[in-house]
């Protein structure tokens, strides 16, 4: 009987063994050195002697906490964050908007509407790359199609990535189109799950479709919204790939210097690693703060269905 | 009414960046700033793609892509379902430990641990190896947390009745657990060979030389190397999202679950 669960318990590790070694080191072990490399001034061009000689590579290169000081000095920190938020405070809401619209289309079953799921979701299979690369040509501001369209309309474009105040809405723009389809998928899973009964109790007491929308749909999908904006903030203190492929360098006047970027380039560009390192933590701390409070605020006003 | 409003414009929306990148790959350079735009190229060609085959490493580039995708995704299939199964089918003291342990790996990006990374494979002399990136596969928090969710509903007394007829945990794996978990290894596979196809931030970083470089990476140097030419950047930018067009077209059926399943990744 001992035996046996000795054995087991090998047998067990034998199977675990790959994810432990990978968790070990691509997971626990790089939060380490993350942490160990952010007191120091290394380059990364220099040899590293942490792993051989911790005291030695400290003597030569320690600075204790000076790069969490040097950051939160800095105005590059603030308005790295500012831009942040303003890529938040408009890409969640028109976000919001068009996936909730997904949602509510593809529930409604009609002809077609099968191949309106497959079309709504081909921007997320999309690299982002090329989707970048096809929003910057896009927002051209003399050949692109967005200055085009608005043209038809009777609308004066702008300058789009080219100009300071345009470069960030220009991004978020191109990354609502991206997730409208990812997150109104969600939505249309949250939307079907709700019981057609209240819906049928609300005709009965006479309410209109405006106000069973109101009063049945928003409510008894609070519980979905409320992941998707959570999921959706979280992203959006991560987006890399768009920023660094529309505006390559923080775009003008620094407009869409955002945290991933700006550790990117003080890394492979300025050659800082400690201060990068330094930099992902403080990144790390505004991402769990941001999950902490949301789900302190879940508990107001989160309707579950009993 | 408002049903057809909303469902077109939403489309709309969808399609017009699609169709501009079409448009402007068969445009020949000079069409290229034409004012008015040409909404349709008046003569269309071939240029383009022409000039995008012979930059260099472009096509290289695309057998790197695949070659990782294909080859990270077999690993993580193999080793998630591995943990998964002894977290649900072995039973030894500390499987809600770990599991508890590998859920919380969930919580930390790569966009956080993407400079220690580069670090760690510096040391290992690892970077500029496309096989490095199989190692980033052997724990996926995500992959096991999915099979796991399988697994737990694969009844113990199919197990129990296999082991007393003499199989061993190995065999127990390959011939029972793993053909019941078709359906959610066939998603994970699919979004994991997307995911791979279109990362950008690691190999960005671990692949600076240009014969190891995958598609995004050198898609994204087009921008810089070849400032305005837009036809060749849009024919890029076709060619990349062909193959995995092709793919979600194939497996839509299989994936209609999976869109949902991926939902809890974020």
């Amino acid at each position: 009987m001992r035996n046996a669960k000795i054995r087991n318990a090998v047998m067990a590790f034998t199977f675990l063994l790959p994810s432990l070694l990978g968790f070990a080191v691509f997971s626990i072990l790089p939060m380490l050195v993350s942490a160990t490399v952010s007191l120091s001034d290394w380059d990364g061009l220099h040899e590293l002697t942490l792993f051989d000689d911790a005291a030695g590579f400290f003597r030569e290169y320690g600075v204790g906490l000076s790069h969490y000081a040097a950051i939160f000095r800095s105005a590059e920190l603030w308005q790295t964050l500012g831009n942040t938020l303003e890529f938040v405070v408009t890409y969640v809401p028109l976000m919001l908007i068009a996936a909730l619209g997904v949602g509510l289309i593809l529930t409604q079953k009609r002809r077609g509407s099968g191949v309106l799921r497959a079309l709504y979701y081909i921007p997320v299979i999309t690299s982002w790359v090329a989707g970048a690369l096809v929003w910057r040509w896009a927002l051209s501001p003399e050949y692109g199609i967005v200055n085009a369209i608005l043209d038809i309309v009777g609308i004066r474009g702008t300058m789009w990535l080219q100009s300071e105040d345009w470069a960030m809405p220009g991004i978020v723009l191109a990354s609502v189109w991206k997730d409208m389809g990812y997150f109104g998928l969600m939505f249309f899973a949250g939307l079907r799950s709700i019981d057609q009964g209240y819906y049928e109790a609300a005709q009965i007491d006479g309410a209109g479709r405006v106000r069973q929308f109101i009063n049945v749909t928003l409510p008894m999908l609070s519980p979905t919204m409320f992941f998707v904006i959570i999921i959706s903030i979280i992203n959006s203190l991560q987006i890399f790939p768009q920023v660094m492929v529309m505006t390559p360098g923080g775009g003008p006047g620094g407009s869409t210097m955002v945290m991933v970027e700006r550790i990117y380039t003080r890394a492979f560009s300025y050659y800082q690693m400690g201060y990068a390192s330094a930099l992902s933590w403080v990144l790390f701390a505004v991402i769990f703060i941001m999950t902490f409070v949301q789900m302190k605020l879940q508990e107001g006003w989160v309707t579950y269905s009993v | 009414m408002f049903y057809w409003i909303g469902a077109g414009s939403l489309a709309v929306v969808v399609c017009v960046p699609f169709f501009f990148m079409i448009s402007t790959a068969f445009k020949s350079r000079g069409a290229l700033m034409n004012i008015p735009m040409e909404w349709i190229p008046k003569e269309p060609t071939m240029e383009a793609f022409a000039k995008l085959f012979d930059v260099p490493y472009f096509i290289r580039s695309m057998g790197n892509s695949l070659y990782i995708a294909a080859s990270c995704t077999a690993a993580q299939l193999l080793f998630a379902s591995m943990a998964a199964f002894a977290l649900t089918k072995i039973p030894f003291k500390g499987q809600k430990v770990i599991f508890s342990l590998f859920v919380t790996a969930l919580m930390i990006p790569v966009q956080i641990t993407f400079i220690p990374i580069f670090i760690i494979l510096t040391r290992l002399g690892l970077t500029n190896s496309l096989n490095a990136f199989i190692l980033f596969q052997f724990f996926n928090a995500f992959a096991i947390f999915m099979l796991r969710q399988r697994m737990l509903t694969i009844h113990d007394a199919l197990i129990e009745a296999a082991l007393i007829d003499g199989a061993d945990w190995w065999r127990i794996f390959f011939q029972i657990v793993i053909p019941l978990c078709g359906g959610t290894l066939a998603t994970l596979g699919i979004l994991s060979f997307m995911s791979v196809w279109n990362d950008y931030l690691l190999p960005l970083v671990l692949l600076s030389d240009r014969a190891k470089a995958t598609l995004p990476v050198i898609l994204s140097g087009l921008s810089s190397q070849y400032k305005y030419q837009y036809d060749l950047m849009m024919a890029g930018a076709l060619v990349s999202i062909v193959p995995i067009f092709v793919l979600y077209i194939c497996v839509q059926g299989q994936f209609k679950e999976g869109m949902t399943v991926g939902g809890v990744k974020g």
